[in-house]
């Protein structure tokens, strides 16, 4: 393992002073990087050869480092979240590139996720959806209904449980041609949806969550499917299917009620 | 007498908190409208409180230095929640997990707080059912449980190895809610830089907006810091990248004393460091050990030959492997509190055992063979399959073990590139979390008047070592169901104030500093890197401060992160800017309180001449290597006051009573 050879390796980073600034690619060397390090050591070890030189470090988002903030983003040679499948860029590991390789690294790319400085966006976008009617209305009161007074089904749990994992990353919308949001909404959809908790105000949150995803800029989905493969949660394309049906759903039941 | 007032109310324990509540002020709904809150921290703490204050009406500012809330470190929480609603049936109570939280403590936390920590969990799963978190279940519906380390009752409530995930996701979709009424202003990648005190209480504070650099004022009638714990003091450690002390640093200097700093926990299985490349350390979960087993090997020769790669350990004979938990503690097993098992690795692998392949070679195993095959005849005898073979059970057993802690192993093989279905793990202690932490009362508020502290900001409820699965409790619990009634207590005093103008010379003095502080790094040109001096800090904290410690070595330490400090001072280098987006001047400001920190907690660690919890003192131990407590002299919370230098700070003593629970040599065996 650890007596593997050291790689080195060719990057070409995308470099952005602001959101006004043009940007454009820059390359660097590295050299002798354990195969064992994880892909954003790489990029430790690289910003700290820039400050000794006296540059200013590329700047890249990243917290936990354990694959679940969702914070750490980058598409890497043409990949969100590089090469390899249900992973986010923290779990990427040098293992995964050759010796002499050179790497692509960029932002990711939507309208909706304006870049802030090198490799960071702002995707506040999701936050806005998430405000306009991610949760199930209730108040912190201490006298909500005991935990087990009402049994939900195995299956129903497990599903609003696999929608739920998902990180809010946005790997969906970079990684999507129309830079749709579907993956990301169609998942918070789902996991209330599929819970009586949520059933209650299915309909209004749909619609609301739709309406704001709309505005902010992100595109339509056609079906590709390239969000679900480069999802690091696996968050599968059965959400968004559910959500047009929720959609429609809650469409037929407004137009019945007005 | 003390300076220190607890104010913990009087009455049985079992009535305190319910009394207090019913007889505490309130503010009524109108006047709630015109008051103002700061919540530093958007975890599970700051979040469960920003959204419950909003709901009650106040107006809420709430800070976090990520993107988003929703990120903050409480979603890296694998395991589970505690609560004691004894859905089993094994005999759980709040009394049981009252007193296991104590005695896991090694009894040095405040019982009247661990009490009602204990009182209100129930609730909590209640609320986060309701907010839709997806907790696991039966077949029947209803929510299933696993046990953790330091106990004997099944009471930890999960998500897969997502609990945190799916409780903070809970809490941001309470906050988001909040947001899209306006009732919660979020401030995202801000960081707080300062607390402003005005007339003795905590009335404000500066931050830097990280994207434009900007330094802003904002004022409030009560600041609430829930900036989470400060293990990154050790440079390695399971925290996030970003999480620091600074939010609960700054309230030190300003005057919040700064409890058992030196409470530290060094969490026992964590995926090992693989070389000097990393900058982060992972944990598996301690869920794992409800059904992995620990062990190394009993010969030396047999790790040797681990170490040097010739020797696989399937291929160690089960008489030849060394269970070494379940040998020294047959009544908990594997399942001993988390100081235990990390001292217990350590004692292995300093003695020769040890089986890391990386360059420490320590690293202990963590072994699912014999769970997958005793799940996998479960699974076989409930299927009818009466005559299949070992393989076929093992692969049956496998799948078990995949749906409970799937996405546990599939990190461990991205992260090492071995799979732990067919060989066993290779796992050493780490830093995790901070017992320590700012100081409270009662009410949870600091020694600043209107400044509380909350979650692993504080220090109050795990003593000298938090048990598995608590630490989601204890965050909730202050945010949704006790800071929301104790601080309406002390704004009651404040509905005829009115909104705190930041025009004043308080605001202009904290910003000043705050500007000089910045100003300084960008312009001083050194030679070394931020992260050099982390690593420095981080280097001489665990080998000195770290899982063993002693009166030389934390001598020594003292001295050493004091010239690391100064030299810090001269020599640091930030390059770019303040007035955008800059993460090196980020982290120096982090770093430079770190290195403050670092001291403190050493000097803590050196007042303190007895082992109990986490803190380990090799002068202090029995025979077998256990900690030996000293209660006649140690029963009491160390308390600093701020005085400028480290070596200048006064400490303070809270006694702690034990009225409900005997002081007993804390025994697992």
């Amino acid at each position: 393992m650890s007596t593997a050879q050291g790689l080195n390796l060719t990057l070409k980073v995308w470099r952005q002073k602001n959101n006004k600034d043009k940007g454009q690619m820059e390359t660097y060397q590295v050299t002798d990087i354990s195969p064992d390090s994880s892909f954003l050591e790489m990029m430790d070890i690289l910003n700290e050869q820039l400050v000794g030189e006296g540059k200013e470090p590329v700047a890249f988002d990243h917290d936990c480092r354990e694959g679940i903030c969702g914070t750490c983003s980058m598409f890497i040679n043409g990949e969100a979240h590089g090469p390899g499948r249900e992973i986010t860029t923290c779990q990427l590991h040098m293992r995964e590139f050759k010796n002499g390789e050179t790497i692509y690294i960029e932002p990711w790319r939507a309208k909706a996720f304006p870049v802030v400085k090198d490799l960071v966006v702002d995707r506040g976008a999701f936050d806005r959806i998430m405000a306009a009617g991610g949760f199930i209305s209730v108040n912190t009161s201490g006298n909500t209904q005991d935990a087990n007074a009402l049994p939900i089904p195995k299956y129903d749990a497990d599903r609003a449980m696999d929608a739920a994992t998902c990180i809010g990353c946005g790997a969906c919308v970079a990684s999507c041609k129309n830079s749709s949001a579907m993956l990301f909404v169609s998942a918070k959809v789902s996991q209330f949806a599929l819970l009586p908790q949520g059933k209650v105000e299915a309909a209004e949150r749909v619609q609301k969550m739709v309406k704001v995803m709309d505005e902010e800029g992100f595109g339509n989905c056609s079906n590709t499917g390239a969000c679900e493969v480069e999802c690091p949660k696996g968050i599968s394309l059965e959400n968004i299917a559910r959500m047009n049906r929720e959609f429609i759903k809650a469409g037929a039941a407004s137009e019945h009620s007005s | 007498m003390s300076v220190l007032d607890s104010k913990v109310p009087g009455g049985p324990i079992k009535d305190k908190w319910t009394d207090y509540k019913n007889n505490i002020k309130l503010v009524n709904p109108a006047n709630k409208r015109q008051i103002d809150v700061i919540v530093v921290g958007t975890g599970l703490a700051g979040g469960s409180a920003a959204a419950t204050l909003a709901e009650q009406g106040y107006n809420v500012k709430a800070f976090c230095y990520q993107d988003s809330p929703r990120r903050a470190h409480s979603i890296a929480a694998q395991g589970g929640i505690n609560a004691a609603k004894n859905y089993q049936g094994d005999g759980d109570s709040t009394h049981r997990l009252f007193y296991d939280t104590v005695k896991g403590g090694d009894y040095r936390s405040r019982e009247s707080n661990v009490y009602r920590l204990a009182e209100v969990s129930a609730n909590i799963i209640d609320q986060c059912v309701a907010q839709g978190v997806p907790f696991a279940r039966d077949y029947g519906g209803l929510l299933d449980n696993r046990s953790f380390g330091g106990v004997q009752v099944s009471r930890t409530f999960y998500a897969k190895g997502q609990t945190g995930q799916q409780l903070l996701l809970g809490c941001y979709s309470a906050m988001s809610r909040q947001i899209g009424k306006g009732k919660i202003k979020m401030y995202n990648r801000h960081e707080m830089m300062d607390i402003v005190k005005v007339d003795g209480k905590a009335r404000g504070i500066i931050a830097r907006d990280l994207v434009t650099g900007e330094i802003e004022r904002h004022s409030a009638h009560a600041v609430v810091i829930a900036s989470g714990g400060y293990g990154n003091v050790f440079f390695l450690s399971t925290n996030a990248m970003g999480s620091n002390v600074s939010a609960g640093w700054k309230v030190h200097k300003k005057g919040a004393f700064f409890a058992n700093p030196c409470f530290t926990q060094i969490h026992p299985t964590c995926i090992p460091q693989h070389g000097d490349q990393q900058s982060k350390l992972t944990l598996m979960s301690e869920s794992l050990r409800n059904d992995g087993r620990i062990w190394v090997p009993a010969k030396k020769e047999d790790a040797e030959a681990v170490r040097a790669g010739k020797l696989k350990p399937t291929d160690i004979k089960e008489e030849d492997r060394d269970y070494y938990l379940e040998r020294r503690y047959p009544s908990f097993g594997n399942l001993v509190p988390r100081d235990v098992a990390s001292r217990a690795a350590k004692e292995r692998c300093d003695a020769g055992y040890g089986v890391g392949t990386n360059e420490t070679g320590e690293a202990v195993y963590l072994d699912f063979s014999a769970a997958i095959m005793r799940y996998g005849g479960e699974e076989a005898n409930v299927k009818g399959l009466h005559d299949i073979s070992q393989d076929e059970i093992r692969k049956l057993g496998e799948s078990v073990v995949e749906s409970k802690y799937g996405n546990l192993f599939q990190m461990y093989e991205k992260i090492t590139a071995d799979n732990p279905y067919k060989t066993p793990m290779k796992i050493y202690p780490a830093v995790h979390y901070t017992m320590g932490g700012v100081w409270v009362d009662y009410n949870l508020m600091t020694t600043i008047e209107g400044c509380y502290a909350i979650g692993e900001a504080n220090f109050s409820d795990h003593g000298a070592n938090r048990l598995g699965a608590s630490a989601l409790m204890q965050g909730l619990a202050d945010g949704y169901f006790v800071l929301p009634y104790t601080i309406g207590d002390y704004l009651s005093g404040d509905i005829r104030t009115g909104a705190i103008p930041t025009d004043s010379a308080e605001f202009d003095e904290a910003e000043k500093e705050v500007k000089d502080r910045i100003e300084f790094f960008v312009s001083n040109k050194g030679t070394k890197s931020v992260d050099h001096f982390h690593r420095r800090l981080g280097k001489v904290m665990w080998n000195k401060v770290g899982m063993a410690r002693n009166e030389k070595g934390l001598n020594e330490a003292i001295a050493e992160i004091k010239q690391i400090r100064e030299e810090f001072w001269k020599d640091v280098t930030v390059p770019g800017s303040a007035d955008g987006m800059n993460q090196e001047l980020e982290k120096a400001g982090r770093v430079a309180d770190f290195l403050e920190l670092g001291e403190l907690f050493a000097r803590d660690a050196l007042e303190r001449n007895e082992s109990c919890g986490g803190h380990f003192r090799e002068e202090y131990q029995t025979e077998e290597g256990e900690a030996v407590r000293d209660d006649a002299n140690f029963t009491y919370a160390a308390a600093w006051e701020y005085k400028g230098e480290p070596s200048d700070a006064v400490v303070h003593k809270e006694e702690l009573n034990y009225e409900n629970i005997e002081l007993k040599t804390r025994s697992y065996k």
